[in-house]
């Protein structure tokens, strides 16, 4: 048995008292390379957003064994960076560096040179003086995957982070991931393009508010499971009753 | 203010003539080596100009810009008790404004964090009862004239404990803003990224709201709650249509609310005009130029847009 990166222990995520996520249970061993798949609205991103700390499960735990503190790399679905502000890519990718050098680290010559090969691994070699205001869409999803090339995380947790970018971008970034995973990092990504997760994420969990299904993708992704996904009641009733299962 | 201003008026007569070669002089230069309460209003000046608009370019970038506007009201109601308390003094009403503004500060980022009310709601909210408050307690005591000078300073009177004050407040914030720099940035460009980095992003912005009333109660003994923002927004404004650097948008900045404060001084000294507004005038008319023919955004760049490159 691999040591586990992430543990749930049944988590139940949501806002305002109703479950976007409910009673999940399991794990994910280090190392893996999975894929989040569901319909829309069945916590997809809630969990991730769980992963990552930023929200509080309203009841049960996410506990990261295999992850010491603060090694998380999240990249969520719409990220809130403002592009009109006055930064180039490079110091936007040197963001990434937080970690490591703090509000007053000094950016080696070392890191200088890791910036560099980060830009250059998500294909935007010459951008590094553009302001990020000029980025096209695709361009900035590369950058913020430099970005999180530089965080060196153990942890890397992804929404969607194909969405409206072309298929040349995609395999570039994919490439990326692949090299994640040969590195033998966890990385976790929330995904909507069966095709895509078949094709390049060895395992998934298949999620409709509740765990469908987890393991191997071409075992998790059968027909009877997409079915049983997809009938899942997707808005809240507003008079659900309190949960009965045991917390 | 108006009395001193005027004082020198025999110099007004004769500083558009040129028939002596120290016209220039004169009009530039002497009034600073002539009469004390000159150079302590342009020390003061430069002082506020020197700390207050890089907060403003901050301000600017974080889509705040009016922010530094409600908060120069919410410090009124607590330099207005200072004011009962001691009267027209410098440390009571210092000490009440500074309390006020952070409690402001602090309390409508806690709603807005708390409630469904977003910040700008919750600021908005406060600093109107704040601005009430404020004045209602000023008339209790005082007279029409007290709250003449809370509302517009007097740049032309600052004595040896406003301009420490204000050198202080100076001091204190360039210290700040280069201890908060990079977090600041980044809690600007990417808050989100902050946030699942690292937790300084709260302490951040309060730190940053903290330097804003510094600044705010150092100007308003200056210029007084209404325009100890103008020198600190204008400049701001005006170098974020100048360039793209962030480096060079702050520098920008101070050195335009120099300008202005030199400029608004000298002024305010020929013509008898009151030197707050004037000085603040001054920056508007440097803000109108920038949006005018500003290289990284004014009008004219769009009206007459240079033909286009190959690649």
């Amino acid at each position: 048995m691999l040591d586990a990166a992430v543990r749930f222990r049944d988590v139940t995520l949501g806002y305002d008292r109703h479950p976007a996520v409910h009673h999940l249970s399991g794990e994910i061993e280090k190392g893996a390379l999975l894929a989040i798949f569901g319909p829309n609205g069945a916590g997809k991103s809630t969990l991730l957003k769980g992963i990552a700390g930023t929200l509080v499960p309203l009841s049960g735990a996410i506990e990261l064994p295999g992850v010491k503190d603060h090694e998380i790399a999240y990249l969520p679905q719409a990220a809130d960076i403002d592009k009109s502000f006055p930064i180039n890519v490079f110091d936007a990718v040197a963001m990434g560096l937080w970690k490591r050098c703090g509000a007053f680290g000094r950016i080696s010559r070392s890191d200088n040179a890791k910036i560099e090969e980060a830009i250059a691994a998500v294909g935007l070699e010459g951008f590094e003086s553009r302001p990020i205001a000029t980025l096209s869409g695709g361009q900035l999803q590369r950058m913020l995957f430099a970005r999180l090339l530089m965080q060196n995380a153990a942890l890397i947790l992804l929404d969607e982070p194909f969405t409206a970018i072309d298929s040349k971008t995609v395999a570039d970034l994919l490439a990326v991931v692949a090299r994640w995973h040969a590195e033998e990092r966890t990385v976790l990504a929330v995904l909507h393009d069966a095709d895509l997760v078949r094709e390049h994420f060895p395992q998934t969990l298949l999620l409709a508010r509740e765990a469908i299904a987890k393991g191997k993708t071409e075992s998790v992704l059968s027909p009877e499971n997409l079915l049983k996904a997809r009938s899942m009641i997707e808005a809240f009733d507003r008079h659900a009753q309190t949960c009965v299962r045991a917390a | 203010m108006r009395r001193l201003a005027s004082e020198p008026h025999e110099a007004n007569s004769s500083f558009l003539s040129a028939e002596r070669p120290v016209a220039l002089h004169g009009i530039l230069i002497a009034p600073f080596t002539e009469f004390a309460f000159m150079r302590r209003a342009l020390a003061g000046a430069v002082a506020l100009a020197v700390a207050g608009p890089p907060l403003g370019v901050f301000l600017v970038l974080r889509r705040m810009s009016l922010t530094g506007d409600a908060m120069s009201h919410a410090i009124l109601p607590g330099a207005a008790l200072g004011y009962l308390a001691a009267g027209l003094s410098l440390g009571p009403m210092t000490i009440g404004g500074l309390i006020a503004g952070l409690i402001v500060a602090i309390a409508s980022g806690a709603i807005a964090r708390t409630t469904i009310l977003r910040e700008d709601a919750s600021l908005a909210a406060f600093y109107l009862i704040s601005l009430a408050l404020g004045v209602t307690i000023i008339s209790v005591r005082g007279s029409n004239i007290d709250l003449l000078h809370v509302l517009f300073g007097s740049v032309l009177a600052l004595d040896d404990a406003a301009l420490i004050l204000l050198a202080s407040i100076a001091s204190i914030t360039l210290a700040g803003l280069a201890i908060l720099y990079r977090p600041l940035v980044l809690d600007t460009v990417d808050a989100g990224f902050l946030a699942s980095v690292s937790r300084s992003g709260g302490l951040v912005e309060t730190a940053f709201l903290a330097l804003l009333v510094l600044n705010l109660v150092g100007a308003f003994h200056a210029l007084g709650t209404l325009l100890a923002v103008g020198l600190m927004m204008l400049p701001a404004a005006s170098a974020r249509l100048i360039t793209q650097d962030m480096t060079a948008m702050i520098t920008l900045a101070s050195a335009q609310g120099i300008i202005a404060g030199y400029a608004g001084l000298i002024v305010s000294f020929h013509f008898g005009l009151p030197s707050g507004p004037v000085i603040t005038l001054l920056a508007g008319l440097l803000y109108l130029l920038a949006l005018l023919a500003g290289p990284a955004g004014g009008l004219l760049r769009r009206l007459r847009p240079r033909r286009h490159l190959e690649a």
